[in-house]
């Protein structure tokens, strides 16, 4: 532990490195372009370079405790909280994400033509401050805290840059998020209040309730505000319709750093908080998880195809996404949590990628729909590989971290007799997803240009990707691969907490091999090699 | 009779107890020489006369605060138990301070662009400042009524104070005719209370009836008791009572005036009603329901949580639907009315939950304020009628009160980091801890629908289209000392939510 003791102050500086640089840039709507890049190149890219040192100095025997541990009044020590800062395995991944999204996304976005851009690449920024916070909380209170200050630039974003039909987009959002949002505060409450702990860290809540566990009525009734709260944060089916709708219209800074990164706040909260801490709550709730999950992989996936709208097409299919997740977390086996948690990593950069993707391509179309551009790939060769290979990461095809989710989210449900029926519903998705995947690539990149989009095709004044949209590009599509190709740079850290948070699984399964911890997470890479 | 009074006046004649309300007779005497220097000074001089207001309140701030700082009081009570100091009326005797300089200020913005007399306006809010610093710390039903009454007929005045809008002046009158009729109501409450509670042939009957402490003593024992015949009477007393002091926080059924007031009286008056008279109502629904009503306490809290549920409901409903600015402010308040209500209903089961509503109270002052100048500084010279459509493009127009708005809307609506969200967490948490589940759900319903309306006016002023014919016009109408005034109140609001420790109330 010695040579960490700078380190959770590294924790606090990624943090508050972009929101101090987003504060700078909010007054200073007279500086010139070039220190104003230097200035957010400086916040977006510190988060992920502590990340990534962050994720060098990682100490795995930690396992069941926490990395870099920060602990600092705020004045609401009667009530048990603190800013209690730290990493664990866990966390760790979602953590790295959101300064990979963060950077691509500001990178992309300090070259918009955006009006008034200080004022975006500052909201930004802030956005970017709170989810690191996010993902760094131990405190639950500042779990909740941090993620609601990510979400207020969201909608000022959406209101102030998108497209048409903002106005009602971003009302709609914002009322559905604040209800989502409410939910789980009441439940954190009430995990609070009936712990009776008097502390909102959560290693405290979880040493304590794993000494003397809440009666099942009350973890039912915590679990249900948990699982709907969140579930509405994460587009849960019936609470989507705000997702796609409000991704259309959000200028793309917002889009990528929402769907990438902000909306997997919701899973994060069912898969490191209310389901181990709340096992009986859980299994009661399994097959509510079940059918709704199920809802969003075949109905909204369903709905997904009929999209005549590029972007309303990548909204439905990041909600139909995250069906997966949610089984994944319904397994309530590590492997099913852990691919859970891949899937939300490597989720979180493909969808990031395509909704920048869609931008570039609007940008040389001038329009989203799909029936009316067509042999974009001529002019813009670059831009179509990188689009093909994000839909083909978003399918799950091997070689892209999506498949390594999926893959393991499939083996987890095969596991156990009650959850074996599941794969084949869950698999119909998968085609789903390929066909209007596919079908949207070969709409914007092949074929025939349309009518109305031949004449600009051939005027000349298409140009391929600019350096400035390939360098974002080119760091999320790395980080697809990354975990595509080594996915143990995640999955080896997070078993080994998996294994201390859902440590009930051995006794409660019913196959005999019980030894499917880290072996098992890890086997799927082998066949890769 | 006459040795009761012999006694009582003796009390205050042996000890000098004038010095504990220090506070509250300098600002009487400094609206009396407000008045005075009207006359007295040249009329290229009259202009000092707000600035002697206001620094004159300062000066009385710093002393209280001062006062707070050295002396512990505890708890002490003043001639013969009329007063009773502590802890909370010291913090609510700044509160009030703080927004009557607050009102004094936007006073003189709104004033300056209306041909008003002016010198009675700083009186009157001056007045008003000291009466409800007494009404907080009454400890006796007489002292609660003549506070109440000061506060109350000043305010018939200041509602009405814009003699040539007929807004104003309908306001002045439904404020007073309703204003009226709630006080007849308290006072009715209160001689049921005295009659029976002087009836020698009850128990624990008292010959000072009117004091809290005595009439605690008698409702505790004459309630649950067997014997106790008149309870009726007891129940029918303090349910008045209560209706009466739920007209001056606007609470369902009892809200009707709230929009129309809030529409006609002048912006700052407003302001003054939907902060201090709010909260100086809270304050006394406290004392009173841990005071003289604590054994009433099952009788009484069913009645509250539906009010409670009703006046959350009402009142968030109401406002989606409206188009003025200042009407939805009336009714969003009477929301807040309703969150405020759940903590006073959770401080019968969790004691800390009245440092809680407190907590609230001073985060809606700051974010209400902030709003509330704004708004006086966006009217034009009709004040009643400020419409959302007011706003649109606001924050092109003028950038830096669009971002005070944006602040303060969004601690009303409860978002961190801001103030506003700390307070909602506290009364949340204290709800929680004493099983109001039900107020609870329907306190998280009525903050989602109030996101509709809060942020309805944010869009109204960020995301309109931009109109060609938009003018920079960024310092237009707002000095330095606007800018300060605003900006501290924002900053305020920003540091309690970052660290609530900033304001020593939660302990």
């Amino acid at each position: 532990m010695g040579n960490l003791e700078a380190s959770p102050l590294f924790l606090l500086v990624s943090i508050l490195a972009p929101i101090l640089a987003g504060l700078v840039l909010l007054c200073g709507s007279r500086f010139s372009v070039n220190s104003m890049r230097a200035l957010s190149v400086f916040g977006f890219g510190l988060p992920l370079m502590i990340g990534i040192m962050l994720y060098g100095l990682f100490d795995p025997s930690l396992a069941g405790e926490y990395n870099f541990e920060l602990r600092l009044p705020t004045g609401l020590e009667s009530i048990g909280i603190y800013l209690h800062l730290g990493l664990n395995g866990i966390s760790m991944p979602l953590f790295l994400l959101a300064g990979m999204v963060g950077l691509a996304a500001g990178l992309y976005a300090m070259n918009s033509k955006a009006e008034r851009l200080h004022l975006y690449l500052a909201l930004l920024l802030f956005m970017l401050g709170g989810l690191m916070g996010t993902f760094a909380s131990i405190d639950v209170f500042f779990f909740y805290f941090f993620h609601e200050f990510a979400l207020i630039p969201t909608f000022l974003m959406i209101g102030i840059w998108g497209g048409a039909g903002r106005r009602v987009a971003a009302i709609e959002m914002t009322i559905y998020l604040t209800l989502g949002a409410l939910l789980s505060l009441l439940g954190l409450i009430a995990l609070y209040v009936q712990s009776g702990v008097d502390s909102f860290s959560l290693l405290e809540l979880r040493n304590y309730l794993s000494s003397q566990a809440l009666t099942e009525t009350v973890q039912n009734n915590i679990f249900a505000l948990l699982l709907f709260g969140f579930g509405i944060l994460v587009s849960l089916f019936p609470f989507h319709s705000w997702a796609p709708k409000g991704y259309s219209v959000a200028p793309t800074g917002a889009a990528m750093l929402h769907a990438g990164v902000l909306k997997k706040f919701g899973l994060y909260g069912l898969l490191q908080i209310a389901a181990p801490l709340l096992p009986l709550g859980a299994e009661h709730w399994f097959p509510w998880i079940v059918w709704l999950a199920l809802g969003n992989i075949i109905l909204i996936g369903l709905v997904t195809m009929a999209q005549k709208d590029l972007k309303m097409m990548l909204g439905y299919s990041s909600v139909m996404h995250m069906g997966y997740a949610f089984l994944g977390i319904a397994c309530f086996s590590v492997v099913g949590v852990g691919g859970a948690l891949l899937m939300m990593v490597a989720h979180g950069l493909s969808v990031a990628l395509l909704f920048m993707l869609s931008t570039c391509v609007y940008h040389r179309s001038l329009t989203f729909d799909l029936s009316s551009m067509g042999g974009l790939a001529t002019k813009a060769p670059v831009l179509a590989g990188f689009f093909v290979a994000a839909t083909m990461a978003s399918i799950g095809l091997p070689g892209f971290g999506n498949f390594w989710g999926e893959f393991t989210i499939f083996v987890a449900l095969a596991e156990t007799d009650m959850t074996k029926w599941i794969v084949a519903p869950a698999a119909i998705g998968i085609v789903i997803s390929a066909i209007y995947g596919l079908r949207a690539v070969s709409n914007i990149f092949f074929g025939q240009a349309k009518e109305s989009f031949k004449e600009r095709l051939e005027s000349g004044q298409i140009t391929d990707l600019q350096p400035f949209e390939k360098l974002p590009a080119c760091l999320l599509i790395g980080g697809l691969l990354l975990t595509g190709i080594f996915p143990r740079i995640i999955s080896d850290d997070a078993n080994r907490e998996l294994a201390v948070l859902y440590p009930h699984e051995q006794s409660n399964l019913t196959v005999t091999e019980s030894v499917i911890s880290p072996a098992e997470a890890d086997a799927p890479k082998e066949v890769a090699h | 009779m006459n040795e009761l009074l012999i006694e009582f006046l003796g009390g205050f004649t042996k000890t000098n107890q004038w010095s504990t309300i220090l506070p509250e007779i300098m600002l009487g005497v400094l609206a009396l020489a407000l008045l005075g220097a009207e006359m007295a000074l040249p009329k290229n001089k009259q202009t000092l006369i707000p600035r002697l207001a206001i620094w004159g309140q300062v000066i009385v701030l710093l002393f209280v605060i001062a006062c707070i700082g050295w002396c512990n009081v505890g708890e002490s009570e003043y001639f013969s138990g009329l007063i009773i100091q502590n802890d909370m009326t010291q913090i609510m005797r700044a509160f009030f301070l703080v927004s009557s300089i607050v009102v004094c200020y936007f006073g003189q913005i709104y004033l300056s662009k209306q041909s008003l007399p002016k010198t009675e306006f700083y009186a009157l809010v001056l007045i008003i400042a000291a009466a409800m610093m007494l009404l907080v710390q009454s400890a006796n039903f007489v002292m609660l009524f003549v506070a109440l009454e000061t506060v109350t007929v000043a305010f018939y005045v200041l509602v009405a104070y814009s003699r040539s809008s007929q807004f104003s002046l309908e306001s002045g009158l439904k404020y007073l005719i309703l204003g009226a009729l709630s006080s007849g109501i308290l006072l009715f409450g209160i001689v049921l209370l005295y009659g029976i509670a002087g009836s020698p042939e009850l128990m624990g009957s008292s010959r000072d009836s009117l004091n809290y402490n005595e009439l605690a003593n008698f409702i505790t024992l004459n309630t649950n008791n067997p014997i106790g015949v008149d309870n009726m009477i007891v129940k029918i007393g303090a349910l008045l009572v209560v209706a009466g002091i739920c007209f001056k926080i606007g609470a369902v059924p009892f809200q009707i005036w709230v929009p129309d007031v809030y529409q006609g009286a002048p912006t700052p008056v407003t302001a003054y009603l939907a902060v201090a008279s709010k909260a100086a109502g809270f304050i006394v629904l406290i004392q009173l329901l841990h005071g003289p009503f604590i054994s009433l306490k099952e009788f009484l809290v069913p009645v509250l949580s539906v009010i409670a549920v009703a006046t959350i409901l009402f009142g968030n409903v109401a406002a989606v639907t409206q188009r003025n600015v200042k009407r939805l402010m009336g009714l969003s308040g009477i929301a807040h009315a309703g969150y405020l209500l759940v903590g006073v209903i959770a401080s019968l089961y969790v004691p800390w939950a009245v440092y809680a509503v407190i907590f609230y109270l001073v985060t809606y002052l700051l974010a209400s304020f902030a709003v509330f100048g704004v708004m006086s500084l966006a009217a034009d010279a009709d004040d009643a009628n400020q419409e959302l459509d007011h706003y649109e493009n606001f924050a092109r127009k003028r950038p830096f009160l669009g971002g005070i708005l944006v602040c303060g809307l969004g601690s009303l609506a409860g978002i961190p980091p801001l103030g506003g969200f700390i307070g909602k967490l506290f009364l949340f948490v204290a709800a929680f801890q004493a099983g109001l589940y039900g107020l609870l759900g329907i306190s998280v319903l009525g903050v989602v629908i109030s996101i509709y309306y809060y942020f309805a006016w944010i869009r109204e002023c960020y995301f309109s289209a931009p109109s060609s014919a938009v003018v920079e016009d960024a310092s237009g109408g707002t000095t330095l000392g606007d800018r300060i005034l605003l900006g501290a109140l924002i900053v305020a609001t920003v540091v309690i939510g970052l660290l609530p420790a900033a304001l020593p109330i939660i302990r």
